[in-house]
């Protein structure tokens, strides 16, 4: 029995189907950013425990450094680069989250902030923007992320002025 | 209170222009941001993406000879590149790294080897480094080289170390790299003639700075120009180049080094050059090929860098009221493996140590001593959260003995408004000596109190203890010395475009630095913001710097930009005053406009000014060509003026006298559940104190992250050494870092005392946040449970069995409030 070394996927990335060919123990996170050229997710533990790789697969906040690219071929990959949404002039709609981070000054270095921004999107996304947010919400959303500059202060600040942006766009 | 109001002497030009408040004081929203958010920033390791791959093979023993580097398994793997040992360094390279900062009581220091010299000293030093084609295969090279070691006995812990059972350093047998002493008066004495004295002695255990993003070095050499630039994650750009420049035997104009966006620092970048910061360009020029390296999370455990351990034995002397008389502490202090960054930590503990207080006569002794473990270098305060560790245990001590409230106790040893500027005969971490130029120590003590409920302490305990809960408070107060030289400058440009370009040789990392340096420029020059790009922590753009560290960005490059600014604006005054047939005092700025005051049709754009400052001959656009129609013709005078130069632009240094001192406050309000022993810190408030301020929202940002480090550092975060020297805990899984869950609410209230030793009157701000939690913490736990904390950090697990300890000491508090049936 031959083992492969190495595989050819095709994922859609930010809405774009893109081919790669990846070792097949190259991690998720290695291959969207030295693969694909998307360097906005960032690694900075591999073991699963910061969260600054995160990415949406399938629409579900997912550690990349905690999976094989093998493992998305075939799947729908959101990365921070496809957050914002191109509006008809071909110009950039940042997401509300983005907008939020930047307005509650919710990052300092930016290095953890993309990991916390998709996790952030995908919950704010799931919920119905007319409901109160609570804080157990805004926990769940930013308690799984670690931030070494900000003291998550602002950023709890950014996931309530996110939610009321969206609320209030209904 | 009065506030302080001064001259401003001692800057280098006496000036002390006002600057317009325009954006200077504003929460003005981040520039970098617009990248960051994203995805679009460009990190170490988002560069190079065809660069070769370095992976490192790193000791696992934390003491051993090498005995035998057998490469040859290595070989076969495909993808190989290169394999460099100590054997393939020479000259420079081959020497021991630098002491950076020699001083003549580090009287046996040492450093490593870029990569081991047949001895290693602790677990992850590098002893090959393997380059491969990516990283994965740098990693399965690196996996099969076998290196045979003798293991030496192993030194971990300040005690271990004090003990010299063994020694990490042959020659130094007692394991003592210095002995740092400074006194100012006959302690002794002092001590025996005090009414009362106490004696005690705590720990504070290692952590570090932990970013998220590791360090991580990008070398390219440009064969045809005999040129290397160098990226790395650093916080001392200028300094890293000359050291390459040294240790690789390049001029110095051959070399450039960028620090590219920094995933945080907190202390940890400022050690240079790292082993990797000379053998990646190495390997570069060696290969002709891009090499990169990033750190993974076990590497930054292992070979980066710690801080914080220390032993302090405290004896003070007192009075009846609690005013100290005499302050005596000797300091055993962990200095890892090596000392490449000398005895700074020592220093700036032992010299902030007296915080805001009245020391009559104090003497401190701190031993730096070696022991085989990672090396420690400055983490966000740098020494100062372990001084005021200990102050404020001892003042928490007297209150207690004396039975009165921790708060009055500090209160009547402050250093009060009228007394400044205050020396205390002390010499500090910049050579210079300890003066605190303004402050308003009682006016801190009071928000504090009024901001954390002080007086309802006893209430809230109550409520408490109704709650089955057991509740404490607890308070510390520092003073943090901020803004040591000895220089940093800064270059503002405008350009014919009106762009108007910004440029200082310290790094950021996080701190926001493109949006602070750019208010300040907006505000004296008078131009949009959205003109205005800064450039830090790059060779190419500002050669001279010192670096960020000490909570000095802002006070230095800050101050130097402004200067640089001024200078700019007197030369646009002077030609558009020229050009408008108006006096220079006549004209304003606004909006990048430079006009006649109150007559609006008389006026001239600054980008205008930019083209006629440099006389040209050739009109290459139009703007060109209609400077040349607007430039005067004095054929009496030369087109460039003596003594002036071509274009608008000036470049200005602030070099500061001494250090400027900023101050702060903070209190905690802890609950204990006393079936689990789980710490839960329900409040926490800040009084902070840091001059005039440039971004109050980039501050407070500083102010809540130095906090959660606080908090980290007192209940979370270990270093955890076995005896063999391993660190058990190298991974996020095991050392634990502060999730949002484990961060209180801040309350924050200010105070602005301006600093008259700098133009814009501001003081440091960085890494006010941290410094006094673990003691504030301490405090408040002692407060809650009524034993003496006497080591932090402390988890559940030791509040249990400190508690459960009939041998732990009860505080005379608890006594008190047993006895009298209070709540204890």
């Amino acid at each position: 029995m031959t083992v492969d070394t190495e595989r050819t996927i095709t994922v859609t990335v930010n809405g774009v189907p893109r081919e790669a060919t990846v070792p097949v123990r190259r991690l998720l996170s290695d291959a969207l950013r030295h693969d694909l050229g998307l360097t906005g997710t960032h690694v900075g533990c591999e073991h699963g425990v910061c969260g600054a790789c995160t990415v949406l697969v399938d629409g579900d906040p997912v550690r990349s450094c905690l999976m094989l690219a093998v493992q998305v071929d075939g799947r729908a990959v959101t990365t921070v680069e496809g957050l914002a949404r191109e509006d008809k002039r071909g110009g950039q709609v940042l997401h509300p989250v983005q907008e939020a981070f930047r307005e509650c000054h919710a990052l300092q270095c930016g290095f953890c902030t993309p990991g916390f921004l998709m996790t952030i999107a995908a919950g704010l996304d799931k919920r119905d923007p007319a409901a109160e947010l609570t804080e157990e919400e805004v926990d769940d959303m930013v308690g799984g992320n670690l931030c070494r500059c900000t003291g998550y202060a602002n950023i709890k600040k950014a996931v309530h002025h996110a939610a009321a942006t969206m609320r209030d766009a209904q | 209170m009065a506030r302080l109001r001064r001259p401003c002497g001692g800057s280098r030009h006496g000036r002390c222009a006002a600057v317009t408040t325009k954006l200077f004081g504003e929460p003005v929203r981040r520039r970098e941001d617009a990248r960051l958010i994203v995805g679009k920033g460009r990190y170490l390791d988002d560069i190079g993406h065809t660069a070769l791959a370095a992976a490192f093979v790193r000791s696992p023993h934390a003491h051993a000879r090498i005995v035998d580097i057998d490469v040859e398994g290595a070989l076969d793997v495909e993808g190989l590149v290169a394999i460099y040992t100590y054997e393939d360094l020479s000259g420079p390279m081959a020497e021991p790294l630098p002491v950076l900062i020699p001083h003549p009581q580090l009287t046996a220091p040492r450093t490593g080897y870029p990569l081991a010299n047949g001895e290693v000293n602790h677990v992850g030093e590098p002893i090959v480094m393997v380059v491969a084609t990516d990283r994965y295969v740098a990693e399965d090279a690196a996996e099969r080289i076998a290196v045979t070691y003798e293991e030496l006995p192993v030194v971990v812990g300040v005690d271990g170390a004090r003990e010299a059972k063994h020694a990490v350093h042959e020659e130094i047998p007692d394991n003592v790299a210095a002995r740092h002493h400074q006194e100012t008066g006959d302690v002794e004495p002092a001590l025996a003639a005090a009414p009362h004295t106490l004696s005690f002695t705590q720990y504070i255990e290692r952590s570090a700075c932990t970013p998220m993003e590791g360090k991580g070095v990008h070398a390219k050499w440009d064969a045809d120009d005999a040129s290397l630039r160098v990226y790395t994650s650093t916080q001392a750009s200028t300094s890293v180049r000359a050291a390459i420049a040294a240790k690789l035997e390049l001029s110095l104009d051959k070399v450039e080094v960028i620090a590219p966006d920094v995933g945080g620092g907190f202390g940890v970048k400022i050690v240079h050059p790292w082993p990797e910061e000379l053998l990646v360009p190495l390997a570069a020029i060696n290969l002709g090929r891009e090499v990169k390296w990033t750190e993974d999370r076990r590497e930054h455990f292992i070979s980066s860098a710690h801080e914080r351990q220390q032993r302090q034995e405290i004896t003070v002397g007192f009075d009846d009221d609690g005013r100290i008389t005499a302050l005596d502490v000797h300091i055993w202090h962990d200095n890892g493996a090596y000392t490449p960054y000398g005895i700074i930590v020592p220093i700036v503990t032992a010299t902030q140590l007296v915080g805001p207080y009245v020391i009559p006569v104090y003497r401190v002794i701190v031993e730096s001593v070696f022991t085989n473990t990672v090396i420690v270098t400055p983490y966000r305060g740098a020494g100062r959260p372990q001084g005021c560790y200990a102050m404020e245990r001892t003042m928490d001590r007297i209150a207690d003995e004396l039975g009165l409230d921790r708060a009055l106790v500090r209160e009547r040893n402050l250093i009060t408004p009228d007394q400044f500027p205050y020396d205390h005969h002390l010499t500090f971490q910049d050579g210079r000596p300890v003066i605190y130029d303004s402050g308003d120590y009682p006016g801190l003590l009071d928000k504090l109190r009024a901001l954390v409920g002080w007086s309802e302490a006893d209430r809230l305990r109550a409520d408490a203890e109704a709650r089955g809960r057991l509740l404490g408070v607890g308070m510390a107060m520092y003073v943090e010395g901020t803004g040591p030289g000895p220089y940093e400058g800064g270059h503002v440009q405008v350009l014919g475009s009106g762009k108007v370009l910004v440029s200082t040789g310290l790094t950021s990392q996080g701190q926001g630095h493109e949006t602070a340096f750019a208010q300040i420029v907006a505000s004296e020059l008078g131009v949009p913001i959205e003109d205005i790009e800064v450039t830090t922590g790059d060779t190419r753009r500002f050669g001279y710097a010192v670096g960020t560290f000490a909570s000095r960005a802002a006070v230095m490059s800050g101050n130097a930009i402004a200067l640089a600014a001024r200078g700019v604006r007197e030369k646009a005054l002077r030609i558009a005053a020229d050009v408008l047939e108006a006096a220079p005092e006549d004209l304003e700025i606004d909006a990048g406009l430079i006009q006649v005051k109150g007559v609006p049709g008389t006026s001239i754009p600054l980008r205008t000014v930019a083209v006629l400052s440099n006389p040209l001959r050739y009109a290459f656009d139009e703007a060109a060509k209609q400077a040349t129609q607007f430039a005067t013709h004095d054929d009496t005078k030369p087109p460039v003026a003596e003594g002036d130069a071509p274009g608008l632009e000036h470049r200005d240094y602030y070099s500061p006298i001494r250090s400027t001192f900023a101050s702060g406050a903070h209190a905690a309000i802890v609950e204990i559940d006393p079936a689990t022993w789980e710490i839960d810190v329900v409040k926490y408030a800040v009084v902070h104190d840091c001059g005039n301020v440039v971004n109050p929202m980039i501050v407070e940002g500083q102010v809540h992250g130095g906090v959660a480090q606080g908090v980290g550092g007192a209940l979370y975060e270990r270093m955890a050494y076995d005896a063999d020297g391993q660190l058990q805990n190298a991974s996020f899984m095991d050392f634990l870092m502060p999730y949002a869950s484990e961060v209180p609410d801040v309350d924050i209230d200010h105070q602005q005392t301006p600093s008259p030793l700098n133009p814009l009157g501001i003081k440091g701000a960085g890494e006010a946040g941290v410094i006094p939690g673990t003691a504030a913490i301490a405090s408040a736990i002692e407060d809650a449970v009524g034993r003496r904390i006497t080591s932090m950090p402390i988890s559940p697990t030791e509040l249990y069995d400190l508690v459960r300890n009939p041998d732990s000491e009860m505080t005379a508090t608890a006594a008190r409030r047993a006895g009298t049936g209070a709540i204890s």
